[in-house]
């Protein structure tokens, strides 16, 4: 780990406008993911601007009936809430089957999203890996990819966004809110938020530098049976090997955002006209244009059975 | 004191205090976090600096240059300590690899270099500064490719390379029956809790390690050896050990580089191997190719049965002995095993819990599951059919217990055996596809000297030394039951210190030996502090009777503090072994029983329940046992179902080197688990009359596993681990 500063900021602008004003700085919210990076030198940020204070922990109902989360929301508290557990049942669920009690506690809504890849090789420094060292090449291309993306990859890095809480608020069409350095705010889709790798997967947002997310809005709920259904390879604290967010209505449409299949969050609105013909269909969609390695081919069957049994129970 | 008869009615059956499932006595100090271990132990010496350990980033090849200007010059940095400055340094008799390299590379990960600075964080900074410009060697990962170029080893342990009775290849062609099928088993980490830790100091030429090593008298002498140092002049500490499973059996990178460092920086220096490095700096469990044949008539009988096993480890490495327990596990005329050695470039293979045996039940254990589907024969009836008591290679030596037999009926009739549907993918609760699978299990006791001194005080306090280890396994409880239970006094009189050279050498922890051995060595020492009492109050030793805290004998009676008179009275023996080993084969026994629900769409794999019935020996404390077996039965499903150090066969390193990748299971994983003790007293292992338990309990359960998810998908993977993705193919779905 590198020596760094560290301040505690006191507004959301504040924090912003000084992220751009010291050299490689970075914010830091429950830590859980940036310090290990930290420890492994993996992120060598030379500032650190702590954004526990800026009272963005409050999930407020929003004037059109959606919810509004604050970037600082625990994962724990946002699981729980009340609100969430009864208009957005695929989040809550989602939430619930990522890490362990102890890191939700700490994990925070926006760190959440922001968290990045498990690729082995990006946790390795003696090994390329583009993400982390832009330029040296893809140790997994080629390398042991049994988790890696099947779809939106690239050449330059094949890695997957390993969020479940991101997977459900895509299915959500969550909104994502933020101020920049500036001082003016923006509302990001969710969609839009996280990028595919193409050729430079060290950039995975549309973040600007020193834009700071305040909070995450969810439109008003729109009902339907809510299920996310996670496959690993052990019963719980494990990242997903496919996972599957979906929201299945009485009428048989819906939507679906499917995790650890690619970089982000992997929906296609289009696909979901599929549904009522089943989950082949709808996959067919979502990976047309898969390339999956030998190490992950099976994600492509996985990911329609996982589908199937969504939609059975959903309909059941 | 030597064991050389079998023993005899003596004070531990009285089973006052042995056999009582005690609580663990050092529990509190673990859960209060008060337990000193050995990174923590910041009170034993003063202005105790950090080392933090830099590997090699390569697999195969050497440093071509190493350049420290920059981390010398990091805030805080006291010493550097490589290859090129740590002086002439020897090599630990135990030890393959070097375990400082360069400029030559033998491993991913091998230490290169120990940076010492004030604090942890300084050390942590600088090392990341040290620049090394690699030259990369052309190394060899991949066993399978090298499976064809193999060497016939000379195993140190295990039995030789080759073993043969009768004539396998004609028995095996001429079988009505046969099974011929191919095995693999991946590497594997121990993965245990603590890391490798040490803080070593330097007073003159002596040395002291407060570490974590479950062998000490070993440690003592390797590091000896590799620093060029007289034996005595290096004192050993390891009293708690957060977990080992084989790992902390020899001197590691972090003992070294702790007494480099402290000796470059002329103070104290605590190191800790990195989480990240633990993987391929230190020992693991070899991956292993395994070839099973076996032939047998149509009622089962087997008649020929083989077993070769291909490993491969760094130059000087042992094999792993996976074939070891066909050779004595079940009946048959005609045997043959072979081992075969690959040279790999890979980090350094070596004991992982029950060593060989485990490997080779997990391929052994499907076999038979396989041959008994071909047969159309229970695999528990097809198990008791080919029952042996002797040792099929050696008929004369029998079993000194073997109850293979009653372990798998008390666990059939408790499992509910009798349910199971032989034919697989019938049985279906709701999304679960479900199945049974049954294995033996199988792992051998070992005998070995062990000492220890015992001590009696003016209050009747009864003070056991020796350096046995705890390594999570309940030593202190049982070493003090015995002592109570030969002394008879209460468990509260005894004193425990374990875990330290200066004490009498003991068998240590390894190779589920501890229990027994390091027992009968308090036995054999009580026995003559008991002598040594009676002599001075006058009293016949042998009819002297210890108990309630008073020695009597015929109508006088003493207080044991009394006897001790003004100073202490002290007793040291050992316990040493005849030949009783050689002419019997000591063995402990156990059935594995498991239920798995395979879910139908997406293949992940959940036990449901799991049962082990465990014969062996007599069980010295029931409590600390049982948690043995738990905790064994729990790895076996990490070895079904998720372990496996992947090998990147390019770069020559372990991938998933953290515990986010090398996945274990979690209680999720297994919400019912349960197992029993089988009445048994083994007269021949010791005077303890006790085998060991910890090992045994991980021999056959992944197989167990394995041949329950055969049972419930009707798919039979021969790859360990057995992953959704290798069954998801083969699975309808619906
Ligand atoms: C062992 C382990 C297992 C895990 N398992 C899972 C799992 O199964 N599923 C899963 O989804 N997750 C899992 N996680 C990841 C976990 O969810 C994340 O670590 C956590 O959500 C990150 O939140 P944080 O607040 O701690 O982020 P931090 O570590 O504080 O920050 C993460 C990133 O977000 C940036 N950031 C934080 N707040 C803001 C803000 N307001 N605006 C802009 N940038 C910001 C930081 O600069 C940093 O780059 C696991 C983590 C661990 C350690
Ligand atoms: S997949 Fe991406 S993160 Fe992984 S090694 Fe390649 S570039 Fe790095």
């Amino acid at each position: 780990m590198r020596s760094f500063s560290y301040e505690r900021a006191t507004s959301p602008g504040d924090a912003a406008a000084a992220a751009v004003g010291i050299a490689n700085a970075k914010f830091i919210a429950g830590g859980t993911n940036l310090l290990d990076l930290m420890k492994l030198e993996i992120e060598t940020p030379a500032h650190l601007i702590d954004v526990n204070d800026l009272a963005l922990d409050r999930i407020d109902e929003t004037a059109d009936g959606g919810l509004r989360i604050g970037a600082l929301v625990r994962n724990t508290d946002l699981a729980a809430d009340r609100r969430v557990r009864r208009g957005y049942g695929v989040l809550s669920r989602a939430l619930l089957a990522g890490a362990s009690g102890q890191l939700r506690n700490k994990a925070t809504t926006a760190g959440n999203l922001l968290q990045r890849t498990r690729c082995p090789y990006f946790y390795d420094t003696n090994l390329p890996c583009n993400k982390r060292t832009p330029g040296s090449g893809c140790a997994a291309i080629g390398g042991f990819s049994r988790q890696h993306a099947v779809v939106g990859a690239s050449d330059a890095c094949i890695a997957t966004h390993p969020s479940d809480m991101a997977v459900a608020m895509r299915a959500l069409d969550a909104v994502v809110e933020t101020v920049r350095p500036d001082g003016t705010t923006r509302n990001i889709p969710i969609a839009e938020l996280h990028r595919l790798p193409d050729d430079s997967p060290e950039i995975e947002t549309a973040l600007q530098p020193g834009e700071l997310i305040t909070s995450v809005t969810l439109p008003k709920p729109i009902g339907g049976t809510q299920a996310y259904r996670k496959v690993r390879d052990r019963a719980s604290y494990a990242f997903a090997l496919v996972s599957v967010a979906a929201i299945v209505q009485p009428d048989g449409s819906g939507r679906v955002a499917l995790g650890g299949v690619a970089h982000k969050p992997w929906r296609i609105e289009a696909a979901e006209a599929e549904l009522p013909d089943g989950a082949k269909a709808v996959t067919a969609r979502l990976f047309a244009d898969a390339k999956p390695t030998r190490d992950n081919a099976y994600k492509l069957p996985l990911a329609e059975r996982t589908l199937t049994a969504v939609l059975r129970e959903a309909r059941a | 004191m030597r064991f050389e008869h079998p023993a005899t009615f003596n004070p531990i059956d009285q089973l006052k205090v042995i056999g009582h499932p005690t609580s663990r006595i050092e529990g509190p100090l673990k859960t209060t976090g008060t337990a000193p271990y050995a990174y923590e132990r910041h009170n034993v010496v003063a202005n105790q600096a950090y080392g933090y350990v830099v590997g090699s980033a390569i697999g195969k090849g050497r440093i071509g240059a190493i350049d420290l200007d920059a981390a010398k010059a990091a805030p805080g940095v006291l010493a550097i300590v490589t290859a090129d400055n740590a002086g002439k340094l020897g090599k630990g008799e135990r030890n393959a690899a070097p375990l400082l390299g360069g400029p030559e590379i033998a491993h991913y990960h091998q230490a290169v270099a120990v940076v010492v600075a004030g604090t942890f964080e300084q050390a942590r900074a600088a090392a990341q500064l040290v620049r090394i410009d690699y030259v990369k060697g052309d190394g060899k990962f991949d066993l399978a490719a090298e499976r064809d170029s193999v060497s016939v080893p000379d195993p140190k342990i295990g039995g030789p390379a080759d073993t043969a009775v009768g004539d396998f290849a004609s028995a095996f062609a001429a079988a009505p029956v046969q099974l011929d099928a191919t095995y693999t088993t991946p590497d594997q980490g121990h993965a245990m809790m603590e890391p490798h830790a040490s803080i070593a100091a330097w007073d003159g030429d002596k040395l002291t390690v407060w570490t974590s090593n479950q062998m000490i008298a070993w440690g003592a002498e390797d590091m000896a050896k590799t620093l060029g140092i007289p034996r005595e002049n290096v004192r050993l500490v390891s009293p708690y050990i957060g977990g080992g499973f084989g790992g902390k059996l020899f001197l590691r990178a972090d003992v070294l580089l702790a007494a480099l460092g402290a000796r470059a920086a002329g103070r104290p220096v605590k190191v800790a191997l990195q989480r990240p490095l633990m993987f391929n700096n230190t020992t693991h469990r070899p991956a292993t190719i395994q070839r099973i044949r076996i032939g047998a008539e149509r009622d089962g009988k087997i008649t020929a049965i083989g077993h070769e096993s291909w490993s491969g480890n760094v130059s000087e490495g042992e094999p792993d002995m996976a074939v070891s327990q066909t050779r004595l596990l079940y009946a048959g005329a005609n045997r043959m095993t072979a081992t075969r050695l690959a040279a790999l470039d890979l980090p350094e293979g070596n004991a992982m819990r029950a060593p060989g045996e485990a490997s080779g039940m997990m391929a052994l254990e499907i076999a038979i599951d396989e041959l008994a589907d071909k047969l159309g024969i229970d695999p528990v009836a097809l198990r008791i059919a080919n029952d042996t008591q002797v040792d099929p290679e050696h008929p004369q030596r029998h079993f000194s217990q073997r109850q293979l037999v009653q372990c798998l009926n008390e666990g059939a009739a408790r499992f509910g055996w009798s349910k199971r549907n032989a034919k697989p993918g019938q049985v279906r609760d709701g999304r679960w596809l479900v199945g049974m699978g049954v294995a033996a299990a199988f792992r051998n006791n070992l005998v070995t000297k062990s000492a220890a001194r015992v001590r009696l005080d003016q209050q009747g306090r009864v003070t056991v030394e020796t350096d046995m280890t705890d390594i999570g396994t309940g030593s202190y409880t049982i070493i003090a039951q015995t002592a109570a239970e030969m002394m008879g006094v209460p468990l509260e009189k005894v004193t425990v210190r374990l875990g330290d050279s200066d004490f009498p050498v003991s068998c240590g922890s390894g190779g589920q030996w501890g229990g027994n051995n390091s027992t009968a060595g308090v036995y054999a020492a009580c026995t003559k502090l008991r002598e040594t009492i009676a002599q001075k109050l006058g009293f016949n030793s042998a009819e002297a009777l210890f108990a309630d805290g008073v020695v009597r004998s015929g109508n006088r009676s003493v207080p044991l503090g009394q006897a001790a008179g003004a100073g202490d009275l002290a007793a040291e023996d050992a316990i040493e072994y005849g030949d009783l080993a050689k002419t019997y084969q000591q063995s402990t026994f156990g059935a594995h029983f498991v239920e798995v629900g395979v879910d139908a769409d997406t293949a992940e794999i959940r036990v449901r329940r799991m049962l082990a019935v465990c014969a062996a020996g007599r069980i010295l404390n029931p409590k600390a046992a049982r948690s043995q077996v738990i905790g064994a039965m729990t790895m076996g499903v990490g070895a079904a179902l998720m372990e496996d150090l992947v090998v990147d066969k390019r770069h020559g390193l372990f991938v998933n080197h953290d515990l986010a990748g090398y996945e274990v299971p979690v209680h999720a994983d297994i919400p019912h688990q349960d197992m029993i003790f089988l009445d048994e007293t083994d007269p021949i292992s010791s005077p303890m009359k006790a085998k060991g338990v910890a090992e045994l309990g991980i021999c056959g359960v992944a197989a167990a596993v394995a041949n329950a998810v055969h049972n419930a998908t009707g798919v039979r993977v021969r790859e360990y681990p057995i992953t959704l993705d290798k069954l998801l193919e083969a699975l309808d779905i619906d």
